[in-house]
């Protein structure tokens, strides 16, 4: 039994389809990127796998002990987060919500998980610095930290690389190499291919009525990357 | 009757009555309240909100003073909060959709409120009832003993139920997203913030009037936000601005006879300005 299967599964929301015939799974240590073209449904797709939309049609099943509320996602940043007071140990600690049931509080336990998670991101000085004033790639990584908090698991990443410069993106890249080295399953949404390709160990590639699933070695012979133009 | 002319004096002899006591105690909760609140509003973008709701809540207001009930809030209350949800409810799906939605509600209401003041009313004095509907009135300085009760019952559920779901407010204001997708039932603090807010709003109209009335929502939070830079942080400084200012212009009002609630917001335009100004400072 694997975390994540699909199959036949039709995706949309208020009753348009956005994508049908997505059949994928994804195993423990796997590193999954899911490409295609905008539009296509992977942003729906990974509201999906995060279980904000339902599934219009087919089947979506979690198994090996993964429950429903036990994935780590990283989100694109949004407006109201750029210039929002607050601290980075305050972000960190909110990922631990899911492990505190019905307390109001944070226990011990929360603390030291969020401690372990920032000094796993580096990011344990920066405690008490208020996020809207950290640089783009340190912001990254205090999401990072807290989507570690909330799964030892499964990670799941919505563009991360988007607006980070050509360095700070190369080492976020590594860093999430180092994450999945050390047993975590990732989930990536991408835009980009040619970083897909290297890092990943398997591809999705979605297009409204077909998609490709298989390893990245798989996913270079196929027609779909022919067509992308062969060679990046 | 007053035994000296210093302002410390004047103060000493206006709080021997109790409707001062009533009226100073009733503004700091409303004010602590409003505050409360205000953060997680300006911060997930949701002070039209507050606006929307406050000319809801004067256009029930008028429609309940028809009615020759005892006590308005019967009506009122119940409106606003239903008008609370169904504002947020379209303002999720398209923004745009959201904002038209409030506007149209927000004029609506007022139109018809003066409408039906204008047309039912059996008051001599009809835009003297319209401007202190709209603008607050002496009525803060009227309360029974009765009323106070309820305002501090009121304020002290509000600001339980804001302590103990402190950190998953902050998990639906920083990202609903994540929160959701962690379990924290996001579209349920949704609303629960917005009914918490049209409650409030219902209760702070007697102290700034239906239009002043956002102000004490919006003016502590952003004056806060310019200064501090953690979440906890800048709840409890603008709770300290609010209830500070709340008073303030209370006890200016009474001191120089001056409106209760602008007098209020004048206070929260001065603070926030100071806090922008010292902000500036900070970060130089």
């Amino acid at each position: 039994m694997a975390y994540i299967k699909c199959k036949n599964l039709v995706l949309g929301y208020e009753g348009t389809i956005v994508a049908e015939n997505i059949n994928f799974e994804v195993n423990r240590g796997d590193y999954l990127c899911i490409v295609g073209e905008n539009g296509a449904g992977k942003t729906t797709l990974m509201k999906t796998l995060l279980g904000l939309t339902p599934p219009m049609g087919g089947e979506f099943v979690r198994g090996e002990g993964l429950n429903a509320h036990e994935t780590g996602y990283l989100p694109q940043q949004t407006v109201v987060q750029r210039d929002f007071p607050a601290s980075v140990w305050e972000i960190v600690l909110s990922g631990t919500l899911s492990s505190c049931g019905k307390r109001p509080f944070f226990g011990k336990e929360q603390k030291a998980l969020a401690e372990k998670n920032m000094r796993r991101m580096d990011i344990w000085e920066l405690k008490k610095e208020c996020y809207r004033r950290l640089s783009g790639g340190q912001q990254q990584r205090v999401l990072l930290a807290r989507a570690l908090c909330a799964s030892s698991k499964l990670l799941v990443l919505d563009e991360p690389v988007t607006g980070l410069d050509p360095k700070v993106t190369v080492e976020f890249y590594q860093l999430i190499k180092k994450l999945n080295e050390e047993g975590l399953t990732i989930i990536m949404v991408s835009h980009d291919v040619s970083s897909a390709i290297k890092y990943a160990s398997h591809i999705l590639h979605i297009e409204k009525e077909r998609s490709f699933t298989g390893t990245t070695k798989e996913y270079l012979k196929s027609d779909f990357w022919r067509e992308l133009g062969g060679a990046v | 009757m007053m035994n000296d002319n210093t302002i410390a004096g004047m103060l000493q002899y206006y709080l021997a009555y109790p409707f001062v006591r009533y009226a100073l105690i009733v503004g700091a909760l409303i004010a602590l309240c409003s505050s409360l609140l205000g953060v997680t509003l300006v911060l997930k973008r949701f002070s039209y909100i507050g606006d929307g709701l406050s000319h809801v809540a004067f256009g029930a207001l008028a429609v309940a003073s028809l009615f020759n009930l005892t006590n308005n809030m019967f009506i009122v209350m119940p409106v606003t909060v239903t008008a609370a949800v169904l504002l947020l409810r379209t303002g999720q799906n398209t923004r745009l959709h959201g904002d038209a939605a409030i506007a149209m509600v927000s004029v609506g209401a007022l139109a018809i409120g003066y409408l039906v003041m204008n047309l039912f009313s059996t008051s001599a004095n009809i835009s003297g009832d319209v401007c202190s509907t709209l603008f607050g009135s002496t009525l803060i300085l009227t309360l029974t003993r009765a009323e106070v009760v309820l305002c501090v019952i009121m304020s002290a559920v509000v600001v339980a139920i804001f302590v103990f779901l402190y950190n998953r407010i902050f998990a639906v204001t920083f990202d609903e997203n994540f929160a959701q997708a962690t379990g924290v039932r996001a579209k349920m603090y949704n609303t629960l913030i917005a009914v918490v807010t049209a409650v409030i709003i219902v209760l702070a109209m007697n102290l700034a009037g239906s239009l002043l009335v956002s102000a004490l929502i919006i003016f502590p939070a952003l004056s806060a936000m310019r200064v501090i830079n953690s979440f906890k942080g800048v709840v409890i400084y603008s709770a300290v601005i609010s209830v500070f200012c709340a008073l303030a212009g209370i006890v200016l009002s009474i001191l120089f006879s001056t409106p209760v609630g602008s007098t209020i917001v004048a206070a929260d335009i001065v603070v926030f300005l100071g806090n922008c100004f010292a902000g500036r400072i900070i970060k130089n």
